[in-house]
């Protein structure tokens, strides 16, 4: 039966343990992603999020377990798995159009000068279209907000046509308007199109409504299922070591370690709203 | 004196086409102008500015030593460059400590030029020739090796074209995608080195940066894409660099009479000038966006260090109505 | 040993002046040097270094002394830079051309001066000859103010330098700061262009502080660090210019690229920007 499952799976990731100098950032790891799937890959900064997405991408090799994509181990430039970076900072004065960034996604990394047709239009304008981007796509790229120009690097992503797709911390710099946007962009995308999601966060409170399953990381420990399941202060406090809490407050989820906020804390502008 | 006598020798004199080294000179202003601003665009999108002024001075070094050993300083000028270039780049990505090196190393190669000078007691002019140019006294045979030379460049820049823009502007996912980041960053400073060297042929090393970078963060700020920004710094590089020879040969009657003025001084002005009127001018994108405008960034903020952009996340104290159109458009979808 | 050194050197007056002149310029570059490398500006500085070089020539030309060219195209510069804002990221392009019209300006200049062979060498990559007691007072009185401005400037730019945000919010005139410190960095500038020459700047404000910030990761020690190894550098310099007649930028950027290196591959690999917490 789970060999059933993780045939069936798009991504599956079977033990995979990984030490970077000396410390093990990943202790097995596992994951079975499946179409049509989102799943919110949860941890505090330097959990070994990063980490696990760069062995998704085939830029890393684990020191043991298996990732597997499409039933075949990874390599680099798998087409079946789409990447969105972290938020980028581009010069205002950037010379080029939100259009151009997006038109990258077709082929940037082949060598030579791509050839304008219509249909490469079409497909960048489709792209486009499926982000709610369109209308800002001739705009300079570095003079557009953080969540504009993320729509565009989904964008980006979409148009190799993905099994899979990444995104590395998109919720990051955005307020919570934009963030919750996103995700639900994002989450209709990938049901629409049947792709494998994987968005990694450091908040789980703007992914909530979105999330099939969370994968939390913590001390390069893993626990994958529902938030239900996972985010609770047993299961948490083994995976960390030592005793959390899991609070519920005012619909969001804080994980509360002695005094600090491990996970869930409060978006950027409140923090500085009484300095 | 008429007004047109006036003009025709304080500011421009048709017989100066029929002086061969004029001529040779307008033709080898042409083909520098030209790798320069393909090359220019790419330099400014990598914030290479400081790193392509570092490489000339370098490539000063192997001038001057070229011509110390009696050899044609031009590939001196061009293998220290393109050296220089190379080892910048191996010296890693962060920024502002590459910098730091970068320009400790460029300190070193131009005292060791200085050294070479020092010793080179055959040619006085040959300081000022390097470092500021003599573009009148480029001989037919080298402006021929610099078309050959520039075609060469512009065809390697077509074929790194597109990983070279993906890696410039997201580079994780470039790499993600199979790009290899080193090659292309490799291949692309040697194209800048040379198309530098070039340059220096014209204004010297000292102001080839002014041809690398100057037009083409012109054009940069009055066209948005790619293919339309190089042409227009082609365009303008060409006419900045053929209007600097104009006015350094008539300059021969300005004061103080009978000492022509350099033409890298006209270039090197022209460029800068230009360009500021651009950043003035530029045309604003308020009619489209009239409330992406609202989140830029407090353009007197400084950046924290290691930031690499003054372009810092927007605060969201009001929702813009773009932003409720936005998610009306989503649901419509 | 006595060989290096030849006695007869300190007894001449125009080696003293040389010794005086380059000792403070070497104080000073090494001072704020550190700041420039902390703050990330070494590019607008071997800018300013550029401009200097115009106001330098174009003193030459109409008969006056140098420096009063030097600093005065070198403030101007500065405030120039300061306004156009070239301490943001992407405004590389603007230094770039900036220092680029300077030295055009500088080389104008020159060719316009029948007698610019020596005067160019010298302006552009430093001498030890012809500075009279009078410029070793008014280099004297120039660092001075840099120093003073310095002190007055120290913990605001510190705090702008690290946190632009936060030290706005404490009410810090972010802005103003910076422009003035750009000043600063041109006068100093100004200051030393006559020991090493107005290319190789570098090698006197950016590679000893360079140097130190691998050496010590304390601000202080690193500040101290910085000026001692830039002192030396010049020391050295002076010496074998006087016994060999070489070019004294010459030595002195080898000497700091030599020391830069050895810094960089054996100090102490704990941080490369001094840890400034103590300071708030």
């Amino acid at each position: 039966m789970a060999d059933l499952a993780a045939a069936a799976a798009v991504l599956h990731l079977d033990r995979v343990a990984l030490s970077l100098g000396g410390h093990p950032v990943l202790r097995e790891v596992s994951l079975d992603l499946h179409a049509g799937e989102f799943v919110g890959l949860i941890g505090a900064n330097g959990a070994g999020k990063t980490t696990l997405l760069r062995l998704i991408l085939g830029l890393l090799r684990p020191d043991s377990g298996a990732v597997q994509v499409l039933g075949r181990p990874v390599g680099r430039g798998n087409a079946a798995v789409g990447y969105v970076p972290q938020k980028q900072q581009f010069d205002p004065e950037t010379p080029l159009r939100g259009r151009d960034l997006v038109a990258l996604g077709i082929d940037g990394q082949r060598w030579g000068i791509p050839w304008p047709s219509r249909q490469r239009r079409r497909r960048v304008d489709d792209a486009l279209r499926q982000v709610g981007a369109l209308e800002y796509a001739d705009a300079p790229v570095g003079r557009l907000s953080g969540g504009e120009q993320q729509r565009l690097l989904i964008a980006q992503a979409l148009l190799a046509d993905p099994k899979i797709l990444l995104l590395d911390e998109p919720l990051s710099h955005l307020d919570i308007r934009s963030a919750s946007e996103v995700v639900r962009l994002v989450a209709r995308i990938g049901k629409a199109r049947g792709v494998a999601v994987l968005l990694v966060a450091h908040d789980m409170n703007p992914l909530l409504e979105a999330m099939d399953r969370v994968l939390y990381l913590a001390e390069g420990r893993s626990a994958v299922g529902t938030v239900e399941e996972v985010v609770r202060t047993e299961v948490l406090s083994q995976l960390y070591g030592y005793p959390v809490d899991v609070l519920h407050v005012r619909g969001r989820i804080l994980v509360v370690g002695g005094s600090e906020i491990l996970v869930g804390g409060q978006p950027e502008h409140e923090v500085h709203a009484h300095d | 004196m008429t007004e047109l006598d006036w003009l025709r020798q304080y500011v421009f004199t048709p017989d100066m086409f029929a002086n061969d080294q004029v001529t040779n000179a307008l033709l080898a202003g042409a083909v520098v102008s030209v790798v320069c601003a393909a090359l220019g665009y790419f330099v400014v999108l990598r914030g290479l500015s400081f790193i392509g002024h570092a490489v000339t001075d370098i490539g000063f070094t192997g001038g001057a030593g070229a011509a110390l050993l009696g050899l044609n300083a031009l590939w001196g000028l061009a293998t220290f460059c393109v050296a220089a270039a190379l080892g910048v780049g191996a010296l890693g990505d962060r920024a502002r400590e590459r910098d730091v090196a970068t320009g400790v190393i460029l300190a070193l190669g131009l005292g060791l030029g200085a050294m070479f000078l020092y010793i080179n007691t055959r040619y006085v002019n040959t300081p000022f020739t390097l470092l500021f140019g003599s573009i009148f006294e480029v001989d037919p045979d080298t402006t021929r090796v610099m078309v050959v030379i520039g075609l060469v460049c512009l065809a390697v820049l077509v074929v790194l074209y597109r990983p070279l823009l993906f890696s410039s502007l997201s580079p994780e996912t470039a790499q993600a995608r199979g790009v290899p980041l080193q090659l292309v960053s490799a291949l692309f400073l040697a194209c800048m080195a040379v198309a530098v060297a070039e340059a220096a042929q014209v204004v010297g090393v000292l102001l080839s940066t002014a041809l690398l970078v100057g037009p083409a963060a012109t054009a940069g700020y009055l066209v948005t894409r790619p293919g339309p920004a190089t042409a227009l710094a082609a365009l303008l590089g060409v006419l900045e660099t053929w209007l600097g020879i104009d006015l350094a040969y008539v300059s021969y009657y300005w004061p103080p009479g009978g000492k022509g003025w350099p033409v890298s001084f006209f270039i090197t002005a022209l460029v800068l000038v230009v360009y500021l009127l651009a950043r003035l001018i530029r045309p604003g994108f308020r009619r489209h966006l009239p409330m992406s405008i609202s989140q830029l960034p407090n353009p007197g903020a400084m950046p924290t260090p290691g930031a690499r952009a003054s372009c810092a996340s927007p605060s969201a104290s009001a929702i813009p109505a773009h932003r409720q159109r936005t998610a009306a458009h989503l649901r419509e979808a | 040993m006595g060989n290096l050194i030849q006695p007869d050197m300190f007894s001449q007056p125009y080696m003293q002046n040389a010794l005086l002149t380059g000792s403070i310029a070497a104080l000073l570059a090494g001072l704020v040097g550190f700041f420039v490398v902390l703050r990330g500006v070494s590019f607008a500085a071997h800018a300013l270094g550029q401009i200097g070089f115009a106001g330098a020539a174009g003193a030459v030309l109409i008969g006056v002394d140098p420096l009063w060219g030097l600093v005065a195209f070198a403030l101007t510069g500065a405030l120039g830079l300061g306004v156009l804002g070239v301490q943001e990221h992407g405004r590389d392009v603007t230094t770039a051309l900036v220092l680029v019209a300077a030295l055009g300006v500088g080389a104008l200049f020159l060719a316009l001066n029948t007698t610019y062979a020596t005067a160019a060498f010298a302006l552009l990559f430093g001498t030890i000859v012809g500075v009279s007691r009078d410029q070793v007072w008014q280099t004297a009185v120039l660092a001075a103010a840099c120093v003073a401005a310095l002190t007055v400037l120290y913990r605001p730019l510190l705090l702008a330098t690290l946190n632009a945000e936060l030290a706005a919010a404490r009410g810090v005139p972010v802005r103003l700061v910076s422009v003035l410190f750009l000043v600063v960095v041109g006068v100093a500038a100004a200051v030393t262009i006559p020991t090493v020459g107005t290319l190789l700047i570098f090698s006197l404000m950016v590679g000893p502080a360079a140097a130190a910030t691998y050496l010590s990761s304390r601000p202080w020690r690193a500040m101290g660090l910085a000026i001692g190894l830039a002192l030396a550098a010049t020391w050295v310099g002076l010496v074998v210019a006087y016994d060999t007649g070489w070019p004294i930028g010459f030595i002195i950027s080898t000497a700091v690229t030599v020391l830069y290196l050895g810094a960089r591959l054996l100090g102490p690999r704990t941080r490369r920007r001094p840890e400034i917490a103590a300071v708030y």
